[in-house]
């Protein structure tokens, strides 16, 4: 007893932020797994055999994907350039790059609004080539790129600054042109990041309502139809969709986070 | 051949400044300045690898100040070795082969010959993380000399390396320079380490060469404070070390023989600190190997100490204390005897 009362005031410091940390990962855990598991598998079952149902998840899914893919084409490249380079307005630049996380969605739902709207200019352009973004597929995609590419980019930066710049630059004088010097050293190096980061944005994807609300209602993602069965049938006809969201993303996103930190020391 | 002709480069607080140097083909250059005067800068700004502000690089005849880096040729290992951690040893070696347009096989081939070389073929499956020190800079220079580089720039290739690894890669980087002949560029701030392997070195400091020249020239007459003060602090002669007399090891400088503690055979280095010599009017009985008759030719007043240069013809400077040299009452001119212990002598 006593030996155990000095093992406690030894370790006061670690056992009380445990406690206190205890407290916020049972705010995170116990509302999903009371909703998870509080739920009638059968409900589930028929939930998920209604068509609107499986084409709003397989919608948000692949919408998500496909903003990720265009994140890495686009957020990579500035990524690398902001690790590798110092030049006046960078704090500016990394700023604007996380003022997606900030501003409410819906708010940033407007402002795409007017951009890709089909009475504004760059929607106009899009528009005569065939690509809408009002109530379409497009302006979903946008929409979720909007508010997830600052986690891709952020991480992605984070993994090229870690490598080093003399690695680049033994491979130069090993006979690498800039560009085979960054697809043969610093993008393998820095992959782990940047797997990490589209992990983090599809996900963040896969979780954007507000702003896709704004720019497209329909088709229809699933949280937006999670949202339009709690609005018009109450809870019990929004819960079983929201669980099946919920299991898809902890599946998913447990999966590629193991894979993303496979084989990384601590 | 490489000739660096009134290269300035900006180093953010100083500058490296007209630095003109003409290395031959197959010497063994050694730049030596203290930490922090542009050695790395200087090595990179000739690979191509830092923007020079004016100033030429021409490589065997060929102007190369504008080309870039992967067109130069120029091998370069740095200090921390810079190995690929994503590869294994092998595809490190690989890396730079596999940018020229040459058959597989022969690639593989090259690897082997360079690996055997030096001594990394039980390796070559490994990550770099699983090596040692000497291990990994014996990789980096093996990936540098795979693309059989005009020119092989080191930058402090031992500084990273434990004592008895340090002696191991040097006699191994003198081995490579002999067999390959490479032309090498080797910065350091080690003077013993510039004595032992360079043919001429130069010395660097605050961004200006001071001085070029064979390791005697440069450590005999110093033209600069930084050399001086190292010159004082160790009397340094070249010699031969070829057979042991009596259990001893003996460095022969001319007729002049020292015993010395050491398993290294050839020509080579000693150095003996000014402060493990005993000076005496007579000559006296002690367990100490080296004894040798000379002329105080020169005394250099410091206060408490005092620097004396004693000729055998050979100049040893010698430090006493005030009370010592009182009590001896020497003088310029006057004979003495010096003595040292075999072990004070450092063989490199």
């Amino acid at each position: 007893m006593r030996n155990m009362l000095r093992w406690i005031a030894a370790r006061r410091l670690p056992i009380t932020f445990l406690l206190l940390g205890l407290v916020i990962l049972l705010f995170i855990s116990v509302p999903l797994l009371k909703m998870v598991f509080s739920s009638d598998p059968g409900t589930l079952w028929d939930t998920l055999g209604e068509g609107e149902v499986r084409s709003a998840i397989w919608l948000t899914l692949y919408a998500a994907l496909l903003a990720t893919a265009v994140g890495l084409l686009l957020g990579v490249p500035l990524a690398y350039f902001l690790a590798r380079h110092r030049f006046r307005g960078k704090r500016f630049v990394e700023a604007l790059i996380d003022v997606p996380i900030v501003v409410p969605h819906t708010a940033a739902g407007i402002a795409l609004l007017f951009v890709f709207g089909q009475d504004f200019l760059i929607g106009k352009a899009f528009h005569s080539v065939g690509i809408d973004f009002v109530s379409a597929v497009p302006g979903i995609i946008i929409a979720m790129m909007f508010v997830s590419v600052p986690f891709l980019i952020n991480s992605a930066k984070n993994g090229f600054e870690k490598v080093d710049v003399r690695l680049e630059k033994v491979a130069r004088t090993l006979g690498a042109s800039p560009w085979q010097a960054f697809f043969r050293v610093s993008l393998p190096l820095a992959w782990r990041s940047i797997f990490a980061g589209s992990v983090m944005m599809w996900a963040r994807g896969i979780s954007e309502f507000g702003a896709v609300l704004i720019l497209a209602y329909h088709p229809m993602i699933a949280p937006v139809l999670v949202y339009e069965r709690f609005e018009e049938y109450g809870l019990d006809y929004a819960r079983p969709v929201a669980v099946i969201l919920i299991l898809v993303c902890l599946v998913l996103f447990i999966g590629l986070r193991t894979l993303a930190f496979r084989g990384e020391r601590a | 051949m490489i000739e660096i002709k009134n290269l300035t480069v900006d180093l953010g607080t100083f500058q490296l400044q007209d630095v003109n140097l003409k290395i031959e083909p197959g010497e063994y250059f050694i730049i030596l300045g203290p930490t922090g005067s542009g050695k790395t800068i200087l090595l990179e700004s000739i690979a191509g690898l830092y923007p020079i502000k004016s100033g030429e690089i021409w490589l065997n005849g060929r102007e190369v100040t504008k080309l870039e880096p992967e067109k130069r040729g120029i091998g370069f290992v740095y200090q921390d070795y810079a190995l690929f951690p994503h590869l294994s040893v092998k595809d490190n070696l690989l890396f730079g082969l596999k940018q020229t347009k040459q058959p597989k096989t022969e690639l593989h081939s090259i690897v082997d010959w360079i690996a055997g070389l030096l001594g990394v073929t039980h390796l070559l499956k490994r990550k770099p993380e699983t090596l040692s020190g000497g291990e990994r800079q014996k990789v980096a220079l093996a990936r540098a000399l795979c693309i059989s580089p005009q020119v092989l720039l080191l930058d402090e290739p031992l500084s990273a390396l434990d004592p008895h690894t340090r002696e191991g890669v040097q006699q191994e980087l003198r081995e490579i320079h002999r067999r390959l002949e490479t032309t090498i560029i080797h910065v350091t701030h080690d003077f013993e380490e510039a004595i032992a392997l360079g043919d001429r070195i130069a010395i660097l400091s605050e961004g200006r060469i001071l001085q070029i020249g064979t390791p005697d020239q440069v450590f005999r007459q110093p033209s600069s404070e930084f050399v001086a003060r190292f010159a004082m602090a160790r009397n340094v002669f070249s010699g031969e070390v070829r057979d042991v007399e009596k259990g001893d090891a003996i460095f022969r400088i001319g007729d002049l023989k020292l015993a010395v503690v050491t398993e290294l055979r050839g020509k080579l280095h000693a150095s003996v600190r000014p402060e493990d010599i005993l000076v005496s009017k007579e000559l006296f009985r002690s367990s100490a190997r080296n004894s040798l008759r000379g002329t105080i030719t020169h005394i250099d007043d410091r206060g408490s100490t005092l620097y004396l240069t004693v000729s055998t013809p050979l100049n040893f400077i010698c430090l006493l204390t005030r009370r010592s040299f009182e009590e001896l009452g020497l003088k310029a001119g006057e004979e003495v005897y010096i003595t040292f212990k075999a072990s004070a002598v450092h063989i490199f």
